[in-house]
């Protein structure tokens, strides 16, 4: 039998947009991630005979739930006499939480198998290498090879990393569940960390010779959606899906034809996706409304001024340089203050940003990290200290490895010269 | 519902260091532990320092070695447990949190069963 296009097609959409919708649905019946993985796959198997004769389904979600659901109820009964390795996993309505323990109703303020999913692949008891792999796998859909080649390690490393957070979720009884509300936004800080790693990750590949991954990119704004969809109250998730709409929107700009890394200054801001920033500003004007911000939402708003800003003469550095402030307080990491130094430098001039950049240079977590020396050196050039600059640049270019990144510095060190 | 084994390490140092009066203080707030989490509390025991500790291994010649100390040498050394029964994890860690611990930490393991 023939492909047909339009069913491979479809299958593939819905693999990229319901498998995490299936997933959940299904391991809410299995109550063990490992048989709920093999019936999704089935169903979406056997969904390219199905709809090659039968026609696409109007909600393939559905069709493949059903399907999925039908495969795990029917191998259930097949296994149901056979002794289980493995406990089952924790249902929340089986077994309420510790806050909820003097209250019978034991509801939780939300409910969606989604979330239970990425609640669990997200608990703060699993490494964060294990959550963001689980998440890419039972939350994307992505094979152990993809996630594994999305993070440079051998197949085989991933599999294991994946089947032994699999293990403590089962072992260890990490409840699959939404958690109650006192612990909520600290588990949704959770999930959202681990999408934004996903994201930074596409967005600048730690090595290699592209600038972007894309695909990680794109999971991770799916991956934001899906948050936004379930949990539309949340000014974190808005902060979060602000922060990747307003940072990609810049993608088609930072680089050239040859892939050369163009600064925010020589970016094209025509070619800057307009819808991308609208939906960004105004995700982070309602992120910013209510309550103390968190770090995601203060990133966005420091992209959504970048953002409004026609020209890049016209970006106002002051009110940059204040949002860094701010987040510095909440987030006080040694490259967020080295991101406050340099939008003081544009805000105050380069001498101001030298003295903040000069206070960081013995901050031992910036050592070994090439963009405190790329920013002294372009602030220095800016003063006309041309031989510290040409050091700096120097030092840069030894701890980069990204290869545009490495020809971006090398061409700055060569303009010195010049 | 199940077992978990909640460790507790110590720095033995500091201990030993300890302010007068602090060894009744801690028992109390065992004391107090177990009375809130009667419940949950299936077992739990402080240990002698591992200056009392005797290791038995076998050598590779399959020669039994009774040695003085603790197993492994490390700067935090196992001081006490208690074993709780827990709906999942999280209530585990809900428990655990509330268990003294001023000169150390927890580590909690849930305990396997052979059925």
């Amino acid at each position: 039998m023939s492909a047909n296009p339009a069913v491979s097609a479809a299958v593939a959409e819905a693999h990229r947009h319901e498998w995490a919708f299936v997933l959940a649905a299904t391991v809410r019946i299995t109550r063990d991630i490992d048989l709920a993985e093999e019936c999704v796959q089935d169903a979406y198997a056997s969904a390219l005979t199905a709809w090659a004769k039968a026609g696409i389904p109007s909600r393939p979600g559905a069709w493949l739930t059903t399907a999925a659901r039908r495969r795990a109820l029917d191998l259930l009964r097949r296994r149901a006499t056979a002794q289980r390795a493995l406990p089952l996993l924790l249902d929340d309505e089986l077994t309420p939480g510790p806050d909820e323990l003097d209250d019978d109703t034991g509801t939780t303020p939300i409910g969606d198998d989604r979330l239970r999913l990425i609640f669990t692949c997200c608990h703060p008891t699993l490494g964060q290498q294990a959550q963001v792999a689980l998440t890419l796998r039972l939350l994307c859909g992505l094979s152990t090879r993809e996630v594994a080649s999305a993070f440079l390690v051998t197949e085989p490393t991933m599999a294991a990393r994946i089947t032994r957070a699999k293990k403590k979720i089962t072992t260890a009884r990490i409840p699959y569940r939404v958690p109650p509300e006192p612990e909520l936004a600290a588990r949704v800080d959770v999930v959202l960390t681990v999408v934004h790693l996903l994201f930074a990750t596409g967005h600048t590949a730690p090595a290699g010779d592209e600038l972007v991954r894309r695909d990680l990119v794109e999971r991770s704004l799916d991956l934001a959606r899906m948050l936004r969809t379930l949990l539309p109250d949340n000014p974190d998730v808005a902060g979060l899906l602000a922060l990747i709409l307003l940072t990609d929107a810049r993608r088609h700009t930072r680089t050239d034809d040859a892939g050369g890394l163009l600064l925010l200054a020589e970016q094209d801001r025509n070619l800057w996706d307009r819808r991308g920033i609208d939906e960004g500003i105004a995700l982070v004007r309602e992120a910013l409304g209510r309550r103390p911000p968190v770090r995601f939402t203060l990133m966005a708003a420091i992209a959504a001024v970048h953002g409004e800003a026609p020209t890049y003469a016209d970006t106002d550095w002051r009110e940059i340089a204040a949002l860094y402030g701010v987040l510095v307080q909440i987030w006080p990491s040694p490259v967020v203050a080295l991101n406050r130094a340099v939008a003081i430098g544009f805000a105050h001039g380069p001498a101001a940003g030298l003295v903040e950049l000069d206070i960081l240079t013995s901050e031992p977590q910036l050592a070994g990290y090439g963009y405190l020396p790329a920013a002294r050196a372009h602030l220095l050039a800016d003063q006309g200290r041309v031989a510290e600059a040409r050091l700096a640049y120097r030092e840069a270019l030894l701890l980069t490895e990204n290869t545009v990144e490495r020809d971006f510095l090398a061409e700055r060190l060569a303009q010195l010269d010049t | 519902m199940a077992q978990y084994m909640i460790l507790i390490y110590d720095d033995e140092v500091s201990w030993a260091g300890a302010a007068p009066g602090a060894m009744e203080e801690i028992v109390a707030e065992h004391t107090a532990f177990k009375n809130s989490y009667q419940e949950h509390l299936v077992d739990g025991h402080g240990l002698h320092p591992t200056t009392t500790a005797t290791s038995v291994r076998t050598d590779s010649t399959g020669e039994l070695l009774v040695t003085d100390g603790a197993f492994a040498e490390t700067k935090e050394a196992l001081g006490g447990y208690y074993v709780i029964e827990a709906a999942n994890l999280d209530e585990a860690i809900a428990i655990a949190r509330h268990v003294p611990a001023r000169f150390g930490g927890i580590e909690i393991r849930p305990i396997r069963t052979f059925d």
